[in-house]
């Protein structure tokens, strides 16, 4: 297939844009949505669909979520934009209390056909109200999905499979991610949710990482290769519904694990990943899995402490050595996190 | 607004008592059939001319969303009584499979698009609906219900601030009945402690606002039927303030496992020892009164007003038996549902 130069932030504009002319049930809504938003995410849609199907809303997270919610079971399909998932928090009764339960309480009468679409992600010394990665509170309620992508041509076909679920979908971007130059094929074919992505075979080790650490993962797999350990790269693209068995299939051929994301470590989606592998794979593993996110504190704006706080390949060099070593003597390790305390 | 006929008074009077007759019924289960409903029931006795008033001013494509208070509007819509009851039993055979529950009837058929047991938040819901209804132009009206209580959460604000500016075909139907559970609405409420209509806060949204007594069937029917005019003309949202008085308290008690539940007195009396106001309230209970006015006016004689009655009595009560002798659902049955 044809491949062309883009971006995260095209891709997903080119795959709103292919929603909206299949299907006229398709809507975006959001603030500022029509200009284009802070990130040009929905740039030029409002000059092709109209303002009536790309809706500038007031700064009222509820009601434009809960509209939304009220709009998908009226028979549309709504792309809500939430302009930082930091913001997520003044919608979260809607999303959790209401789309989440609305099919489940209705008996089935009611569907909810909706994508929230949201980005997080620090790194752009925007503080520690801008920067969060929130994913895992969504993960915890049944009746949501929580999708991820890493790249470009993941983010346009599983946005396409997100707008043509029947469910609530949250999809959550990172902002670290936009603006790299990226090659995605120029038609992407929409991908299933719950199916993840093997980037790199390995055979010593399983690194499976979320949304911008699997850039990060391929590079700590490189350094790895040069110091004679083979990783597989994994990247889950949906966090529900997760793809346990190709992940638990990778860990019972190579023995040990490493689970990457960026959220703070404590509660992150990492642990159920972790948890579910030891389950699935118990008996094959030669090491505990390790886990690397953000240590446990708010994102700080100064940049010396914002670079500390980020996960990035290097915690995953670490913590990938730990697991490959672990049978050796003295190769033990304190928890892992992007900061060592002094 | 068409006008209320002879034949449309008495279905506004049969509806009534329906929804009086099945809410006897709920409340009386935890006599007849203790343990049968464990969880929360909330009855809206006192507040029938003012549901009914409201819905019949819809065509049936229109659509309405409510509150955990929610017996009444279905029963009015048409859902059947016995599907309901089943499903505040907690039955298969329930109006949404045992799924719900008291606090979430849905029939979407009918245009019922549910409820919220989160005080508010079904509100930008109802909203979304109407601008789903507005770029679809098909003329549909939304009627939205609430309470006094919700008027104070930040989903209100945001929604009637959306419907006012894009001039959304819905109506905002605050059903005031002056306590949140038991605290009073002049003690949570700026206009209220002000001596002011709740219907002013229309005026920050730039909408219209009324307020009509809610005992009275006619009355809301023409504030709401002018508001839904005026919604489906394309010129926006109105707010309309219900006065209605809760006949029960605010719900059943809420208990341990094996305490027998029940209804307690109103907070009225219980909490704030007003028993003249309750008393008042209960000689102007809008179901007699209107059964008075309608006999009185010639509209309905007394052996037709006693045969209703008996009707309906007998149709709640084969509700109640249909619900008692409906299976549980199969513990599987947990698992399903939760993604469409």
């Amino acid at each position: 297939m044809a491949e062309v130069q883009t971006t995260f932030v095209k891709a997903i504009n080119a795959a709103l844009a292919r929603a909206m002319r299949a299907d006229e049930r398709v809507i975006v809504l959001g603030e500022d949505v029509a200009e284009g938003g802070p990130y040009t995410t929905t740039a030029g849609l409002a000059e092709e669909f109209g303002i009536e199907r790309v809706i500038n809303t007031p700064i009222s997270e509820a009601a434009v979520c809960g509209a939304a919610i009220g709009a998908a079971q009226a028979g549309l399909r709504p792309v809500v934009e939430i302009m930082f998932i930091d913001f997520l928090t003044l919608a979260l009764d809607q999303l959790v209390n209401q789309a989440a339960k609305a099919h489940f309480m209705s008996g089935g009468q009611l569907t909810v056909p909706l994508v929230v679409r949201t980005q997080g992600g620090a790194g752009s010394r925007s503080g520690a109200q801008h920067s969060q990665s929130l994913e895992a509170w969504l993960t915890h309620v049944p009746g949501l999905k929580v999708v991820m992508p890493s790249c470009a041509a993941d983010a346009a076909g599983l946005l396409a499979s997100a707008i043509a679920d029947p469910n609530p979908v949250v999809f959550v971007e990172n902002k670290s991610l936009y603006f790299r130059r990226e090659l995605a094929p120029e038609d992407p074919a929409p991908v299933p949710l719950g199916r993840a992505r093997t980037l790199r075979p390995g055979r010593d080790l399983t690194i499976v990482a979320l949304s911008r650490l699997v850039g990060e993962a391929l590079s700590a797999a490189e350094q790895l290769a040069s110091d004679g350990i083979e990783a597989e790269v994994i990247d889950p693209r949906t966090l529900t519904p997760l793809d346990l068995d190709t992940i638990a299939e990778s860990v019972r051929r190579t023995g040990r694990a490493v689970v990457a994301h960026e959220a703070v470590y404590t509660g992150g989606f990492g642990a159920e990943i972790a948890a579910q592998l030891q389950a699935a794979a118990f008996d094959f593993l030669k090491a505990p899995i390790q886990r690397v996110g953000a240590p446990f504190t708010p994102v700080p704006v100064s940049p010396p402490l914002e670079d500390a706080y980020r996960p990035g390949a290097a915690e995953i060099h670490r913590a990938a050595r730990i697991a490959a070593h672990w049978d050796e003597p003295f190769a033990a390790s304190p928890e892992p996190g992007a900061v060592t305390a002094p | 607004m068409k006008e209320l006929d002879n034949q449309r008074l008495v279905w506004i009077y049969t509806q009534m008592l329906r929804i009086r007759e099945f809410e006897e019924r709920v409340k009386g289960t935890f006599e007849e059939y203790p343990g049968v409903i464990r969880g929360h029931t909330h009855l809206a006795d006192g507040a029938e001319a003012s549901i009914v008033g409201s819905l019949a001013t819809l065509r049936p494509s229109d659509q309405l969303m409510a509150t955990y208070r929610c017996h009444g509007y279905p029963l009015a819509l048409g859902t059947d009584p016995k599907a309901m009851m089943a499903e505040i039993y907690g039955r298969s055979t329930g109006l949404c499979g045992g799924y719900g529950g008291s606090m979430h009837l849905v029939d979407t058929e009918r245009g019922f698009l549910g409820t919220s047991g989160i005080v508010g938040q079904g509100i930008p819901q109802a909203t979304g609906a109407a601008y789903a209804a507005q770029i679809r132009k098909q003329d549909q009206v939304v009627l939205c219900f609430f309470g006094d209580g919700a008027s104070k959460q930040g989903a209100f604000s945001e929604s009637l601030n959306v419907a006012s500016l894009w001039k959304l075909p819905i109506v905002y139907v605050m059903e005031n009945n002056s306590y949140n559970v038991v605290t009073r609405v002049e003690q949570e409420d700026a206009n209220a402690a002000a001596g002011e209509p709740l219907a002013m806060k229309a005026k920050a949204f730039s909408m219209p606002g009324v307020t009509v007594d809610g005992g009275d069937p006619i009355a809301v029917y023409e504030a709401v039927g002018a508001a839904v005019d005026r919604a489906r003309s394309g010129a926006g949202p109105t707010l309309v303030e219900s006065k209605v008085y809760r006949l029960s308290a605010h719900g059943n008690i809420i208990a341990p496992p094996g305490v027998p539940l029940h209804y307690p007195e109103h907070e009225a009396i219980e909490v704030f020892g007003a028993r003249e106001e309750y008393e008042a309230a209960l000689r102007g209970d809008p179901v007699p009164r209107f059964r008075a006015r309608l006999i009185s006016d010639g509209s309905l004689t007394v052996d037709a007003a006693d045969q209703i009655a008996a009707h309906v009595r007998e149709e709640m009560q084969v509700a109640v038996q249909f619900g008692i002798d409906s299976p549980y659902p199969e513990p599987e049955a947990a698992l399903h549902n939760v993604y469409a």
